[in-house]
């Protein structure tokens, strides 16, 4: 590798410069330093009027330095615990549902002829060209209680003698919505990869004896597994952290803790925690990934 | 009976008739080429036999049972495919017991197919192995046990040895002709390498346009070709414009213009009169001065146009006094001499009596 390195010539080395130093810039001051600036006040106190206290105080009396309160604070109280754990469901069933409808979804349109593939993958990725707040106020008005969808459910249930529901502030509301926003994210690695996969191996396992049921599940569903665990972690990542959402269209009880750290931060004005919040989440983010990736790496050991 | 039969099969794509109106008999334990250029409609045969592609007219009988309602997976025919078609998901040892598996065999049974089958191809060391850990030879092998290992009635092989570079695929044309003698299944072989098709072939159908020009063994293919397709398009020939002058007792006399006679042998057909071509093998032609070639029939003065080296034998190209050309084939049997005849050398060309052949317009 580094007998590579030295044999390249200056002009290739300021090329490989000036391709990957812009990318490696924006990375560096937008991501890699306010993650130090964060981490850095998850471990101080907050500020009396927000903000953060400052490191040094001229009276004693006044909160200063560093500190461990705040995550004492959030290991104290299992109600913190139990919004992530509520969050990592609710991106978790975001995940699992939109793989369900996504994989029947990729593969019809892997399977498609050239023309007809070109225009589905184009009304999958239609939804991007609208902001997807508009699309969240719209479900509002669809789920609303005075709307058709709502009252149509709510006779059917009357007919069996259940109580009404509502639908707009409910969990079920969120889980529509985030379904909604991050279907297409599923939809397109599933059909990046299925769409590669040779068709003359559906042919062979054919002619060895495979039915059509042992062929999907033998051949097109294994080798689709980078494909799934690609969308899923496309779809999990901003799931849970999502807040504008269950904002929207989720009732008090529906929070997730995208909602408690944008509280931190614009209401209570409690940096310190809600960087620490957000350092959790990252965590354990991170940690999920690393078992996805662990999962992959097994599953696609064939790459 | 036959093994397996195709009765005025015909298949259409479109306007287009793939395979048209061709009949097929394959014997059992026979290894059987479908030999034809590209386009000529011998793959989709083969996928009609295997089941991914079915008849619009004709039938496919197996052991004289009509194939047309089973489905491929249901067919005791296996395929072995041009890209090998290996599962990259699965280990050397879990490809060849895909069929196995697929049948629901019991774990010992499939354990005990699997190590003869791995045997067989002496792949007992790479059982582990992924395919895209095997050289091109080794995957071959993959594919022909994997195909092989729940002894199938008829294996199928589509253009196998293609994708192998030439010393390689000489191996496995051996390699093909041993296993096929051991397993005693019958074989269906499609290429469009001619030398491959005579090599190892009991039989072979050469397929042009969708329909069959001709069904021999591969001796009497290049011998004798019925046509002027066949002729051409297995093994180098010469062909001289030529008309039948008489049918004599055991010979044709045939007059070709400012050339004067030449004798081959009779043929069922031939009447006096014939227009055709007078077709021969450049290794029947043989060159030398007057008195080497005296005891031959046919010889006719002529004059060395180019000379091909190829290191084993020499291609000469001779002109004749008519202006058409003849290729003679020399062996190189005298070391370090690669040069009989030079270029531009007034020579003598001739042949035997019973070489050469005459086919119609």
């Amino acid at each position: 590798m580094s007998e590579r390195h030295d044999k390249e010539s200056p002009s290739a080395r300021i090329t490989r410069w000036l391709v990957s130093g812009p990318p490696l810039l924006f990375l560096l001051l937008l991501v890699a330093i306010p993650g130090v600036i964060m981490v850095f006040a998850s471990f101080r106190y907050p500020g009396e009027f927000g903000g953060l206290a400052p490191l040094v105080a001229a009276d004693p009396q006044t909160l200063h330095g560093l500190t461990i309160e705040t995550y004492r604070f959030f290991f104290g109280d299992f109600i913190y615990a139990e919004v992530f754990i509520k969050s990592f469901v609710m991106a978790l069933a975001t995940t699992l549902i939109c793989l369900v409808m996504a994989y029947p979804l990729a593969l019809l349109i892997a399977r498609s002829s050239k023309q007809i593939r070109n225009l589905m993958m184009l009304l999958v990725i239609l939804p991007f060209t609208s902001n997807f707040l508009i699309g969240i106020y719209a479900w509002m008005i669809i789920l609303g209680p005075q709307a058709a969808l709502n009252q149509t459910i709510n006779v059917l249930l009357g007919v069996f003698g259940i109580a009404p529901v509502q639908l707009l502030f409910s969990p079920v509301a969120v889980m529509i919505a985030m379904v909604y926003v991050y279907l297409p994210f599923m939809v397109l690695p599933l059909y990046t990869n299925l769409e590669k996969h040779d068709p003359v191996l559906l042919d062979a396992a054919q002619d060895l004896g495979a039915n059509a049921w042992q062929r999907f599940w033998r051949v097109t569903f294994p080798l689709s597994q980078p494909g799934i665990f690609a969308g899923s972690a496309l779809v999990f990542i901003p799931a849970i952290g999502m807040f504008a959402v269950p904002e929207l269209l989720g009732g008090t009880g529906d929070i997730m803790i995208g909602n408690l750290i944008k509280e931190q931060f614009l209401g209570t004005r409690d940096w310190p925690f809600g960087s620490t919040l957000a350092i959790l989440l990252t965590l354990a983010v991170l940690l999920v990934v690393w078992i996805v990736a662990r999962l992959s790496a097994r599953g696609g050991r064939y790459a | 009976m036959a093994l397996l039969e195709l009765r005025n099969v015909t298949r259409r794509f479109g306007d287009f008739a793939a395979v048209d109106d061709v009949s097929l008999s394959i014997e059992a334990g026979e290894f059987f080429t479908l030999l034809g250029p590209s386009g000529s409609g011998k793959t989709t045969i083969l996928r009609m036999i295997a089941g991914f592609e079915f008849p619009d007219a004709g039938q496919v009988l197996l052991d004289g049972k009509d194939l047309a309602d089973i489905p491929a997976e249901k067919r005791p025919i296996h395929t072995v495919f041009q890209s090998y078609a290996l599962f990259p998901h699965l280990t050397v040892a879990e490809n060849i017991s895909f069929p196995l598996r697929m049948a629901h065999r019991e774990p010992a049974d499939i354990r005990q197919h699997l190590k003869d089958a791995l045997e067989q191809v002496h792949l007992d060391a790479k059982a582990g192995k992924f395919p895209h850990e095997l050289s091109g030879g080794e995957k071959q092998r993959v594919a022909l046990a994997r195909a092989l290992v729940n002894r199938p009635r008829l294996l199928l092989l589509d253009e196998s040895l293609a994708a192998l570079d030439a010393k390689l695929r000489e191996e496995m044309q051996v390699e093909l002709i041993n296993l096929q003698r051991e397993v005693g299944i019958t074989f269906v072989f499609v290429t469009h390498a001619q030398a491959e098709a005579l090599a190892l072939s009991h039989r072979i159908a050469v397929i042009n346009r969708g329909k069959v020009e001709q069904v021999d063994e591969p001796a009497r293919l290049y011998g004798f070709p019925r046509n002027r397709f066949v002729a051409d398009f297995i093994g180098q020939i010469t062909m001289i414009p030529a008309q039948v002058e008489q049918v004599g007792h055991g010979h044709l006399h045939l007059k070709v213009d400012g050339l004067g006679e030449i004798v081959t042998p009779l043929q069922q057909g031939v009447a006096a009169g014939d227009r055709g071509v007078f077709a021969i093998r450049p290794e029947q032609v043989r060159i030398g001065v007057q008195a080497e070639l005296a005891e031959l029939k046919n010889h006719f003065s002529g004059e060395v146009l180019s000379l091909l080296y190829q290191g084993d034998v020499s291609v000469y190209r001779v002109g004749l006094t008519n202006g058409t050309m003849i290729e003679a084939l020399l062996p190189n049997s005298a070391p370090g001499r690669a040069e009989l005849f030079k270029v531009g050398a007034e020579i003598r060309v001739g042949w035997r009596h019973d070489a050469g052949v005459f086919l119609h317009e």
